[in-house]
């Protein structure tokens, strides 16, 4: 009787190692928990001191057009303008997502519903492989062919918005086109059959039922798709031209906030303003993928189908 | 009455199994007639021959006559958007698209062009009352229709096909996913309707097909046993098989 009892109130074998993996997993999520909180805090402070020790105006930053951290003008202030990075990262970001939805969609729809077997069979390993390779290839790709090419149609140099814009439409282009699938697929098929019964072409259900309904979802895929294309850095350093200066036109060399910062902050020296302009650069990025974070759960919320 | 569709000699194949041994069946204008028959028997997969979605289902051949109006079902030159226009279809589950109501009952108008905004209204009106479901809904034309019950979005399905005046309404069992209340409240709407339309309803409850067909076909295993006015086949069955279904001994 006892014996029953006791075993009753102690914790059984399973409860001892439910016990252990809940230990387990708190353990690495509180360590998750704490990378993440470094690494921002990390940007923050650097990021920060360019305003708070070296007392660069937080709106000219913003807004003046001259970066020549290492020097001063003539009025003595340091030069951190940031925005022709900032007009660059946005047009080579909007420009590509712009490019590559159509292709994307046009892709996805011939995966899931005009050609669902053959089509996604020949089709998936091709966006995997895309997907695959790495960056600098694409980049190197793009400064000996797409460059070159710019610079006998257009003349000058060749680098500029218009070479990032089509390195990184290859890029963004099996992303948005994989997540533009599966918002395709999520679609219930009993859609499809309600439309065909009501007397609808296969392309009148297409284009009234299906990118209707999946539309939230596709554009999750199109905001996947830009915050790629926002944060690359390597490819887009290779055909951008790498010249901090206000974009004229789609083919002056210019540079973007990646860019930027993978091509000098190797050559400055930690704690100095060149330095921690950088550093604000990086702190733009990381705000910037917050608001695509953010865009991307408020319309997923919002476009929930209910049922 | 006249026969608005007739079938003679239907064989269908899924692939190399056929489903379908040779139906004859003939539908009367303006009246319900009911199809039951234990699962896998192939009540869906005829019903689906006569607007031709089965010819969404890869490798599947249909061959006999289907004679709708005079006219060739299955002949190449048949349009299939016309047919499945006069010959529409209700499914299992409630399917409304994830709009609003207004716009589930003026899907099938729009594709056909109609932008008249008063036309539009009145046909809505129309066959949201003929589908009796306006009542519940006419506040709410343009809240979600998925917002609505499984029973009112299955009659706000009805409406969204009687919108578009098919002569021939086929549902797929399209109250067992319903509670009785619901289901009784289609069943009416039907009785109202098939003064107006000609209906074809797949069912496995044999009371709601007393309830409301004029004529019964009963299948079994792909072929069709008896087909009968429902009165006569209810109460004196010819076949053996008829009266052992109708008795529950199997299905
Ligand atoms: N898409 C399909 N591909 C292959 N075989 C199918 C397909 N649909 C149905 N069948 C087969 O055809 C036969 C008839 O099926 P059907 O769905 O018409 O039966 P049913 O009478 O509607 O049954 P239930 O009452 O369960 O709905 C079954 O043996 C089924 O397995
Ligand atoms: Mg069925």
């Amino acid at each position: 009787m006892d014996d029953i009892q006791s075993k009753l109130k102690s914790p059984s074998k399973a409860s001892r190692e439910d016990i252990f993996g809940r230990v387990i997993s708190y353990t690495c999520i509180a360590a998750i928990i704490l990378l993440v909180v470094s690494i921002l805090y990390f940007i923050a402070s650097r990021g920060l001191a360019t305003f708070t020790s070296n007392h660069v105006n937080l709106i000219s930053f913003l807004t003046g057009q001259e970066w020549n951290p290492g020097a001063l003008d003539a009025h003595g202030h340091p030069q951190v303008g940031a925005l022709p990075m900032i007009v660059t990262s946005f047009s080579v970001t909007v420009l590509s997502a712009l490019v590559a939805t159509p292709f994307a969609i046009a892709v996805a729809l011939f995966m899931t519903d005009i050609a669902p077997k053959n089509g996604a069979k020949f089709l998936q390993p091709v966006i995997e492989l895309l997907v695959g390779i790495p960056s600098v290839v694409y980049g190197f790709i793009g400064l000996t062919v797409v460059v070159p090419i710019i610079r006998q149609i257009f003349g000058g140099t060749g680098s500029g918005i218009l070479a990032g814009t089509i390195v990184l439409f290859v890029m963004v282009l099996p992303t948005i086109t994989s997540l533009s699938v599966d918002a395709l697929r999520s679609i219930p098929s009993y859609f499809r059959s309600a439309s065909l019964a009501l007397g609808a072409t296969r392309f009148q259900t297409i284009y009234k039922v299906l990118l209707r309904a999946a539309m939230p979802r596709l554009l999750t895929a199109v905001i996947f798709g830009m915050a790629r294309a926002f944060g690359e850095a390597l490819a887009v350093q290779m055909v951008i031209g790498n010249a901090v200066l206000m974009p004229h036109n789609l083919i002056t060399p210019t540079s973007t906030l990646t860019s930027q910062l993978t091509t000098n902050i190797g050559n400055t020296i930690m704690g100095t303003l060149p330095n921690n302009a950088l550093w604000s650069l990086a702190l733009i990025l990381l705000l910037m993928s917050l608001v695509f974070n953010l865009l991307i759960r408020y319309i997923g919320k919002r476009g929930a189908i209910k049922s | 009455m006249t026969a608005i569709l007739l079938t003679k000699n239907v064989h269908l194949s899924y692939g190399k199994k056929e489903a379908l041994h040779g139906i004859d069946l003939d539908f009367d204008e303006h009246g319900i007639t009911a199809l039951i028959g234990p699962s896998g028997c192939g009540k869906s997969t005829f019903l689906r021959c006569l607007n031709r979605m089965n010819d969404l289902i890869p490798r599947t051949t249909v061959t006999g006559t289907f004679n709708f109006k005079g006219q060739d079902i299955y002949a190449p030159t048949t349009n299939l958007v016309e047919l499945r226009k006069q010959i529409g279809m209700v499914f299992q589950q409630p399917n409304p698209f994830p709009f609003s109501v207004y716009e589930n009952v003026t899907y099938g108008l729009r594709l056909t062009g109609h932008k008249d905004r008063q036309f539009l209204d009145e046909q809505v009106e129309r066959s949201l009352k003929q589908a009796a479901v306006w009542d519940e809904v006419k506040d709410d034309l343009n809240k979600s229709a998925l917002s609505f019950s499984g029973g009112q979005q299955q009659r706000i399905c009805i409406a969204r096909l009687l919108a578009v005046q098919p002569d021939i309404i086929l549902l797929d069992e399209p109250t067992s996913a319903l509670d009785p209340i619901s289901s009784a409240q289609i069943e009416t709407t039907l009785l109202a309707l098939k003064n107006e339309y000609t209906i074809i309803i797949v069912t496995h409850n044999l009371q709601q097909a007393s309830r409301i067909a004029d004529k019964t076909a009963f299948m079994l295993n792909g072929n069709l046993v008896e087909f009968d006015l429902t009165s006569k086949m209810f109460t004196q069955p010819e076949q053996q098989d008829t009266s052992d279904y109708l008795n529950g001994k199997f299905g």
